[in-house]
């Protein structure tokens, strides 16, 4: 099998997971509507301030409900001895990275557009004046946001990682999806996604990073 | 052994670590010579510019120590020697201190000359972005799991953590650009030549300093590991001499 079908079967495999348990949209869909009503009641209804810091709160929710959607794609494995018959499968250390974080990608895009109607609605966003950048910048910033989370979801394993040592882990190592990212929307919404260019070519320089990154070092992290 | 093990051998002897120590002291006295009476005060900024001679050193000590932290994590993963593991551990934790100290001496600095603890220049919110990063570096570090695998996640976080830098670094620069001018550079264009002297002697003295703690810390460890060693080898009824374990002596000399 090529490490494309390996990375493919490992990545179906969890989406069918996600299908059968529903914990993204019983938990992490519903954390993230909960930090978006936190933050508005934190600002309070200043229509206009609301709309000035909605690409922000928009990246902001999506990252912190990503740490929980990471978290769940290693939980599952630590479960009946699951990660065990995953390394002992016949496939490269890598399509284990490459596909959990297909994986992650898939439901974070599902919790992406969740929050962008939320945002929509509750900040009075007017996010469809320039469709394909907004599109690039959630899709390049979700690849390398899925990869940095699948690579160091491992560590999720260990309990006492669980709790805070891997969010601060992930959370600055993701500082340029955020600064790139909220930048690229805050343009979109300006009508100014040709702007744009910039922002999302430092998005893939990061994806292409991490993605490589993980591919090359991942076996590393499960090697026992 | 390549050279590279056998010189560190060699620095971490004690022999070595005391020339070092001894380095390190008179590095630093130096520069509180030269930083405190040598050089006048800044023209603009008065004594409050004397900050720099701490300020510079202790920035490029942390920058140093994480270079080392990834070309360590990189050996390891290609040689699984645990040395190279024990050598980036030490180089984080006397990072992560200096890089501490850089932020703060540049809070107390900013506060008289820009009239605020904090600006959001991209120097200084990619230090502070590389703290947490190698804050989180040592708290993986601290989980209770075994040897081997802490030294491989650690190794593997500290080659991500040290590639993302230039990353974090571009983006930040030009989140600020795109508001405002860049923070005006505070270090004057010409710096009178005992200004320049005393900032050399700072970072050759803090080179030193980073070097004698890093050795310190190593020994630190190797007791730890000896202790740990000790009181389990009764009950694993196996002779402390077991490799992984045992602490990697020097042979004494002279």
């Amino acid at each position: 099998m090529s490490l494309a079908r390996q990375s493919a079967a490992v990545a179906a495999k969890d989406v069918r997971i996600e299908i059968r348990g529903r914990y993204a949209l019983g938990a992490v869909v519903p954390f993230a509507a909960t930090v978006l009503i936190a933050f508005g009641l934190s600002l309070g209804p200043d229509r206009t301030l609301l709309q000035r810091t909605a690409p922000g709160l928009l990246w902001l929710a999506v990252l912190f409900a990503s740490v929980l959607s990471f978290r769940r794609s290693y939980e599952s494995e630590g479960e009946d001895g699951a990660l065990e018959g995953l390394l002992l499968a016949p496939i490269d250390k890598a399509a284990i990275f490459l596909g959990k974080a297909a994986a992650v990608f898939a439901q974070l895009v599902v919790l992406e557009a969740v929050v962008v109607v939320l945002v929509t609605g509750l900040f009075g966003l007017s996010l469809g004046a320039s469709p394909a950048t907004l599109v690039g910048a959630f899709v390049l910033g979700t690849v390398g946001l899925a990869a940095v989370g699948s690579m160091f979801g491992v560590l999720a394993e260990s309990p006492r990682a669980r709790e805070a040592i891997f969010p601060l882990l992930v959370l600055p190592l993701a500082t340029p999806v955020l600064i790139a990212g909220v930048k690229a929307t805050a343009l979109a919404v300006a009508h100014r996604g040709g702007e744009a260019h910039g922002w999302l070519g430092l998005l893939l320089a990061f994806d292409v990073v991490v993605v490589g990154a993980g591919t090359l070092v991942f076996g590393q992290l499960l090697e026992d | 052994m390549s050279t590279a093990e056998r010189l560190m051998a060699k620095m971490t002897a004690r022999r070595g670590e005391r020339a070092l120590g001894a380095a390190a002291l008179m590095g630093l006295t130096a520069t509180a010579v030269f930083g405190l009476l040598v050089t006048p005060p800044d023209a603009d900024e008065g004594n409050v510019f004397r900050l720099i001679y701490v300020h510079v050193p202790s920035a490029w000590l942390a920058y140093l120590s994480f270079l080392v932290v990834f070309v360590c994590s990189v050996v390891y993963l290609v040689t699984k020697r645990i040395r190279w593991d024990r050598l980036a551990a030490a180089s984080a934790e006397v990072g992560v201190i200096f890089i501490l100290l850089t932020l703060v001496v540049g809070s107390i600095w900013a506060k008289p000359t820009w009239g605020t603890w904090w600006t959001w220049d991209p120097r200084l919110t990619t230090t502070a972005v590389l703290f947490l990063v190698y804050v989180a570096y040592l708290a993986v570090r601290r989980l209770p799991d075994g040897p081997g695998r802490r030294a491989r996640w650690s190794a593997v976080i500290g080659i991500v953590a040290f590639v993302d830098v230039p990353i974090v670094h571009l983006s930040v620069a030009w989140w600020r650009s795109q508001h405002q001018a860049p923070a005006i550079l505070h270090v004057a264009p010409r710096m009178a030549a005992s200004m320049a002297a005393a900032l050399i002697v700072g970072v050759v003295a803090f080179t030193f300093l980073y070097a004698y703690l890093v050795v310190l810390r190593l020994r630190v460890g190797r007791l730890e590991e000896r202790l740990v060693a000790e009181a389990l080898s009764p009950r694993l009824e196996v002779t402390p001499a077991h490799p992984a374990a045992l602490p990697e002596e020097v042979p004494a000399r002279g």
